[in-house]
């Protein structure tokens, strides 16, 4: 029962979202500058009564609520709007581009976990201040780069473009991760199985990851949206055709019903990422972190 | 001195007494704790240092940060331009000192704009509750789930684009002071919930002090950790949003020089330039100084 109300709660939570979002959406079209005028109508050979012919041709726009209602509900439809860059449907645009930015992200959410975990695993079983202050060195040197010139780096020396991904999540990832595995390794139940001699494989796996498990997966849902904001900088600098670069070449055009119809879908995909680990039944011990 | 008055200083005294604490646990430093302390003072003293060239680049430099030398377009380093000049002539040195001082001036200034919008948000619906605390609760965590650089980009796009070198700058940092207040905005709505019901508030409200005199003279003193907590770690995400934005061409516009147009450089000139491995080193060495120096709670 608690797992359907939570379900329950999630379905609604996005279905208000989605809401606001397309009515957000509306609003930030239909006040946009230029709403509304063809391009056709800045040309200077054209005269007044031309000018007059063309404003007649345009369909009707209505109010702002009106125009507000037909937008969302044909957003809830599935009519996602016209990209005014482009002059093509949003959604096409958006269904062709998708592959190439969830690739991206999961090299990087792959790639920036098995660093983490790689650097973080170690210093929980067997702390170490030297492996703490190296793991920490090179995070915070990555954290301190910013994702665009990183590609651009590992471009520079023909570097695999795609590691910029998981060098860009590996930081943001691995300093939450050493916090949740040291405070799960510092339990009281954790040091009375050392004592006892368990081996610290076993301890890893049956007292330390358990604890940390609930946790590390909020930590996972989150890492979704990180490693979007990592794909837009290194779509940008290498040119992949993604929705990162969709979203910059929106932003550059002021391709506003393409660039907040995308607002809407990346809170609607990361609020989705960041509630599904809580759906799933792993249970944990209270840690505070 | 009144006697809500003296009451009240009695509460805040009591939070001074658990600072004293602090400062007897300071003296009884690990060897690699007392390192780190080294390591901070080192680190305040290159970004004071750094700052004070920073302000004065056309002296270090010898040249303004957009001066031409039409002579020497691209020119390697040398004795004359110790970073080199750009594809325009630019003295590199000049450009990258404009840009820190640029940086290390108006990060911190977005940053106090942000804590400032983020106590003002955070405090009030920590402390009111109701329907203000949910719909501000709502409202952080729609501008938290939307990734950090997508915000930006999002934003900046409903801003004019077209606009001179000078406005950009402010636009830019201004949109990172306006967006960034939602994460600190839910720490600090967190630490006002915990002291709402706390022994020496209840004090403070017998003692007839209520409103903003209750927010400013006691939340505010204890919150003081939390809120420069806050404002030293927004200013590093604040320089490499920043970085990032004028990588993307979205930040500062030329003649201006940002960090983010200085590295922009690595996207015309792929072959090894020390010029610009020398703005990028600069970068993270002031990145990692203000890492170093953060509240120690907060690094």
């Amino acid at each position: 029962m608690p797992a359907l109300k939570h379900l329950a709660h999630l379905l609604v939570s996005l279905a208000v979202t989605a809401l606001i979002g397309a009515f957000l959406t509306a609003a930030l079209v239909r006040l946009s500058p230029g709403f509304g005028v063809d391009e056709h109508e800045l040309d200077p050979t054209r005269d007044a009564p031309a000018l007059r012919a063309l404003q007649a041709a345009r369909p009707e726009q209505g109010s702002f609520l009106a125009y507000a209602v037909r937008h969302t509900a044909a957003m809830l439809r599935g009519d996602l709007g016209v990209s005014r860059n482009w002059h093509r449907p949003v959604a096409d645009l958006l269904r062709e581009r998708w592959p190439v930015t969830a690739q991206l992200m999961a090299v990087g959410i792959l790639g920036g976990w098995a660093l983490a975990l790689v650097f973080a695993l170690p210093g929980a079983i067997h702390p170490s201040r030297i492996w703490d202050a190296l793991a920490a060195g090179i995070s915070g040197l990555l954290l301190c780069v910013p994702s665009a010139a990183l590609a651009l780096l590992i471009f520079l020396y023909a570097g695999p473009v795609r590691a910029a991904m998981a060098l860009a999540v590996f930081p943001r990832v691995f300093q939450y991760l050493r916090n949740l595995l040291s405070h799960a390794a510092a339990q009281p139940h954790v040091m009375a199985a050392r004592a006892r001699g368990i081996g610290s494989g076993r301890i890893l796996l049956w007292h330390i990851v358990p604890l940390a498990a609930p946790q590390a997966l909020a930590l996972a849902g989150v890492s979704v949206s990180m490693a979007f904001g990592a794909a837009i900088a290194v779509e940008v600098v290498c040119d992949f055709p993604g929705i990162g670069q969709l979203a910059w070449k929106a932003a550059l055009a002021r391709d506003l019903p393409l660039l907040v119809t995308l607002t809407m879908l990346v809170a609607l995909a990361t609020q989705l990422a960041n509630a599904l680990p809580g759906m799933l039944p792993v249970k944990g011990g209270e840690m505070r972190i | 001195m009144t006697p809500a008055r003296s009451q009240e200083s009695g509460a805040r005294s009591q939070n001074k007494a658990s600072a004293g604490l602090l400062s007897l646990d300071s003296c009884l430093l690990s060897p690699f704790s007392r390192g780190h302390l080294y390591a901070r003072k080192l680190a305040w003293i290159f970004l004071a240092l750094l700052l004070l060239a920073a302000l004065f680049p056309d002296r270090i430099a010898g040249a303004s940060y957009a001066h031409q030398f039409r002579d020497f377009p691209g020119a390697p380093i040398s004795w004359r331009f110790p970073l080199g000049t750009d594809a325009l002539g630019r003295d590199r040195l000049a450009r990258l000192l404009a840009a820190t001082r640029i940086s290390l001036l108006l990060a911190p200034a977005a940053a106090l704009f942000s804590t400032a919008l983020a106590t003002l948000i955070g405090g009030i619906a920590g402390y009111r509750g109701g329907l203000f605390d949910r719909i501000a609760v709502r409202a952080i965590d729609l501008m938290l789930s939307l990734p950090w650089i997508f915000l930006l980009i999002a934003a900046r796009a409903l801003l004019p684009l077209n606009v001179s070198p000078s406005v950009s700058l402010l636009i830019a940092f201004a949109l990172l002071g306006a967006l960034g207040w939602a994460a600190p905005a839910r720490v600090i709505r967190a630490g006002v919930r915990d002291m709402r019901n706390s022994d020496f508030l209840l004090q403070a409200r017998a003692c007839g002090c209520v409103g903003f005199r209750l927010l400013l003279r006691q939340l505010a003193p204890n919150l003081k950790p939390v809120l420069l907590a806050q404002f030293w770690t927004s200013i590093p995400l604040f320089i490499l949003s920043e970085a990032n934005l004028g990588l993307l061409g979205l930040g500062v516009s030329d003649p201006l020089p940002s960090w983010g147009n200085l590295l922009r450089e690595l996207e015309t000139n792929l072959a090894f330039n020390p010029g610009i491995v020398a703005c990028l080193a600069l970068m993270l060495a002031v990145l990692g100084c203000f890492r170093l120096v953060l509240p120690k709670s907060t690094s």
